[in-house]
C-alpha cells in the first residue's frame, strides 16, 4: 500500500472516481450538442399539409408543388398511359410496390387513389436529385418504345409514369407517394389523409 | 555611428535573451528552421508542402474578409455573394482569390501526395506522417464540401443534396442520420447556417491543428528525399547529417522563389480566368438554388470527380457509397501495402513504375469521366477504371514484394 511514501491506493481511487463522474458528465453534455442538430420545433411545424388546386391540369401534364421544401408532382395520366403501366412489369424492379414507399391506399398498379392523378415526391430515391418528366411523345435517348416517365439527370435512374423504378439503374426504390387525399374533385390535400383515403375521388 | 549600431545590437540581444529566459524562442527557431537539417537533394516536387501552407493562409485571410459581407441565410446568401462581387470594394478580388484558392489547394495537395507515392515517403519511419497528411486531405474535402453550399447556387444546393443523401444509404440509421446532418427534411436555411458554422470555425480549427501535427511529425522523423535514403544514418562528428543542410536559409530561400512563381500563375487565374471555363466555378452555380428543379447536368467540382465517377460506376446505392468512401480512405493503407525495401521510384523495378503510371492515368481518367453525362459508354469506362484503381492498391503487396529493384546508394546522389 505504501510505496516510498506515496499512497497509490488513494491516487487510484481519485483517478477512478474522477473518470466515472467526469465520463458521465461528458456523456450528459454530449446529449444537447448532438440533439440540437436535429430538426427544431419550428422546422417540424413548417411541414404541415398543403392544399393544391388541380382543376387546370391537362391530360399528360405535370405540376410541381412545394411541400416540406420538397417538390411534389401531380401528373394527370391519359387512358393510354394507364393502359401501358400493366405492360411494364418485366423492366421494373418493384412493379407491385412491395417496398413501403407509399401509403396503403396507393399500393396498387397505378400507385394512386384516383388512377388519373399520380401524386409523388419528385426526388430520386438514389441520391435525392429531382428527375425530369419526359412524356411519351417527347424526344428521348431511350428508344422508340419509351412509354413516358421520369429520368434523373444526376445518375441516370429511370421511373415509369407510376413512379416505379426501372431495373439496372442506381435508384433502389420506387418514388415516394406522400400522404394525401382528395378534398373535392379538383382539390388535393398533400401531407394529410385523416378525413378518409380516397373519399371524393372518382374517375 | 558604429557605437550606435553596437548599442542597437546589444539592445536586441538583451531583448532576445530576456524572451529566451521566459519562452523558447531561439530554441524553437533553431529546432524547426536554422538547425533543422533537410536532405540537400530536394527537387521540384518538394515545393508543394510549403505551397500548401501558403494557400492555407490565403484561404484563411480571404475567408475572414468574405465573412464580413456574406450572409448565411437561404434568403440572402446568393444576393450577398453578388453584393460582394459587384458593390464591395475589391470584393470580387477577395472572392476570386478564395474560389481559385480552393482549386489551387487541391492541385497542390494532389501533387504533394503524388510526390509521397513517387519517393515512398509514406514508408517506415514516416507512416504517421503520411496518416496525418491523409487526415488533412479528408478534412480538406469536408471543408470544401461545406464551403460549396454557401453561395447557395443550383450546384451548391443539389451537390449538398446528393452528398448528404450518401449518408442515407447506410442501413438502418441512414435516413435519420441524413436528417440529423441537414437539420431539416431537405437542404434548407437550417443546413446552410450550420454549414457556415462548420466552414468558418470548426473545420478550419481542426485543419490547423492537423497541419501542426503534420509538421511536428515531419520534424521528428526528418524529410525523405528523391533518393529515398535516410540522411540520419551518416552524421559528422557534431551529429549533423552529412547530406543535410539547414532548412533556413537554404530551403526558405528556395521556397520563396517557388512562392513567387506560384503566385504569378495564381494571379493569372484570379485576374484573367477565375471561372476556368466552369471547372473552378461551375456555370450552374450562377443560378440561385431552386429546391424544385435539379440542373440538367450536375457534377461536383473537378477535385471530387475521380471519386464521384467511382460512385456512379457501381449500380447499387449502398455499395456505390462504400466504394466511394473506400477509394478515398485506401490511401491510408499504403505504408502497409507497399512491401518493397526500396523507397524511391529511382531505384524501383519496372513493376511499381508501371503500376504507378497506370494509376496516374486511371486517376485522371476517372476525374474526366466524373464530369461527363452518365451515358452507357461513360459508365462502362468508369467501371473499368474503378476496378484498375482498386487493383493498384490491392495487388500492391504482390507486385512490390518481388520487383526488379536496383541497388540503393548509401548517400544521396
Amino acid at each position: 500500500m505504501q510505496d516510498g511514501g506515496i499512497d497509490k491506493k488513494r491516487r487510484h481511487f481519485l483517478t477512478a472516481a474522477a473518470t466515472v463522474v467526469g465520463g458521465a458528465g461528458v456523456i450528459a453534455t454530449a446529449i444537447p450538442f448532438v440533439s440540437t442538430l436535429s430538426p427544431s420545433a419550428k422546422t417540424k411545424a413548417v411541414g404541415g399539409p398543403i392544399e393544391v388546386d388541380i382543376s387546370g391540369l391537362k391530360l399528360g401534364e405535370r405540376m410541381v408543388e412545394k411541400w416540406r421544401g420538397k417538390p411534389v408532382w401531380i401528373l394527370r395520366r391519359s387512358e393510354e398511359s394507364l393502359a401501358d403501366l400493366s405492360g411494364m412489369t418485366d423492366i421494373l424492379r418493384d412493379p407491385e410496390s412491395e417496398v413501403e414507399q407509399q401509403p396503403e391506399y396507393a399500393k396498387n398498379e397505378y400507385r394512386s387513389v384516383n388512377p388519373e392523378y399520380l401524386v409523388v415526391i419528385g426526388l430520386c430515391t438514389h441520391l435525392g436529385c429531382s428527375p425530369n418528366y419526359l412524356a411519351r411523345n417527347e424526344a428521348n435517348d431511350f428508344g422508340a418504345d419509351w412509354k413516358g416517365g421520369f429520368f434523373c439527370p444526376c445518375h441516370g435512374s429511370k421511373f415509369d409514369l407510376a413512379g416505379r423504378v426501372y431495373k439496372g439503374v442506381p435508384a433502389p426504390d420506387n418514388l415516394v407517394v406522400p400522404k394525401y387525399q382528395f378534398i373535392s374533385k379538383s382539390k388535393i390535400l398533400i401531407g394529410d389523409d385523416s378525413v378518409g383515403n380516397g373519399t371524393g375521388a372518382s374517375s | 555611428m558604429s557605437k550606435l549600431i553596437n548599442g542597437g545590437i546589444k539592445l536586441l540581444n538583451n531583448t532576445l535573451g530576456w524572451i529566451d529566459d521566459r519562452f523558447p524562442l531561439t530554441k524553437t527557431w533553431n529546432e524547426h528552421l536554422a538547425q533543422y537539417y533537410a536532405p540537400k537533394n530536394f527537387n521540384f516536387w518538394y515545393y508543394f508542402g510549403s505551397l500548401a501552407l501558403l494557400v492555407l493562409v490565403i484561404q484563411i485571410v480571404t475567408g475572414i474578409w468574405l465573412t464580413m459581407n456574406y450572409k448565411p441565410s437561404a434568403e440572402h446568401a446568393f444576393a450577398s455573394v453578388e453584393y460582394i462581387m459587384r458593390d464591395v470594394n475589391w470584393g470580387w478580388w477577395i472572392r476570386y482569390m478564395h474560389s481559385t484558392g480552393s482549386s489551387a489547394f487541391f492541385i497542390v495537395i494532389y501533387l504533394h501526395m503524388f510526390r509521397g507515392m513517387m519517393y515512398g515517403s509514406y514508408k517506415r519511419p514516416r507512416e504517421l506522417l503520411w496518416l496525418t497528411g491523409m487526415f488533412i486531405y479528408l478534412i480538406l474535402m469536408a471543408e470544401a464540401f461545406f464551403g460549396y453550399l454557401l453561395p447557395w447556387g443550383q450546384m451548391s444546393y443539389w451537390g449538398a443534396q446528393v452528398i448528404i443523401s450518401l449518408f442515407g444509404a447506410i442501413p438502418f440509421i441512414g435516413p435519420e442520420l441524413a436528417e440529423w446532418i441537414r437539420g431539416d427534411y431537405v437542404v434548407s436555411d437550417v443546413t446552410l447556417n450550420r454549414f457556415f458554422s462548420f466552414h468558418v470555425i470548426a473545420v478550419p480549427l481542426v485543419l490547423c491543428g492537423l497541419v501542426g501535427l503534420h509538421i511536428f511529425a515531419l520534424h521528428e522523423v526528418g524529410s525523405n528525399n528523391p533518393d529515398g535514403v535516410e540522411i540520419k544514418e551518416h552524421k559528422d562528428a557534431n551529429g549533423i547529417p552529412l547530406d543535410g543542410i539547414p532548412f533556413h536559409p537554404y530551403y526558405t530561400v528556395k521556397d520563396i522563389v517557388a512562392v513567387v512563381v506560384f503566385l504569378i500563375f495564381f494571379c493569372l487565374v484570379v485576374f484573367f480566368n477565375p471561372e476556368m471555363g466552369g471547372y473552378f466555378l461551375e456555370h450552374a452555380n450562377f443560378i440561385p438554388a431552386d429546391p424544385l428543379k435539379t440542373p440538367e447536368h450536375i457534377a461536383p467540382v473537378w477535385y471530387f470527380t475521380p471519386f464521384y465517377a467511382i460512385l456512379r460506376a457501381v449500380p447499387d446505392k449502398l455499395l456505390g457509397v462504400v466504394a466511394m468512401g473506400a477509394s478515398t480512405l485506401i490511401f491510408m493503407t499504403l505504408p502497409w501495402l507497399d512491401r518493397s525495401p526500396v523507397k524511391s521510384i529511382r531505384y524501383r523495378g519496372w513493376k511499381y513504375r508501371t503500376a504507378l503510371t497506370i494509376f496516374v492515368i486511371t486517376f485522371i481518367s476517372l476525374g474526366w469521366l466524373g464530369m461527363q453525362v452518365a451515358t452507357p459508354n461513360v459508365t462502362l469506362a468508369s467501371r473499368i477504371f474503378a476496378v484498375i484503381y482498386f487493383l493498384f492498391f490491392l495487388l500492391m503487396p504482390f507486385y512490390t514484394a518481388n520487383d526488379t529493384d536496383k541497388p540503393v546508394p548509401d548517400r544521396v546522389t
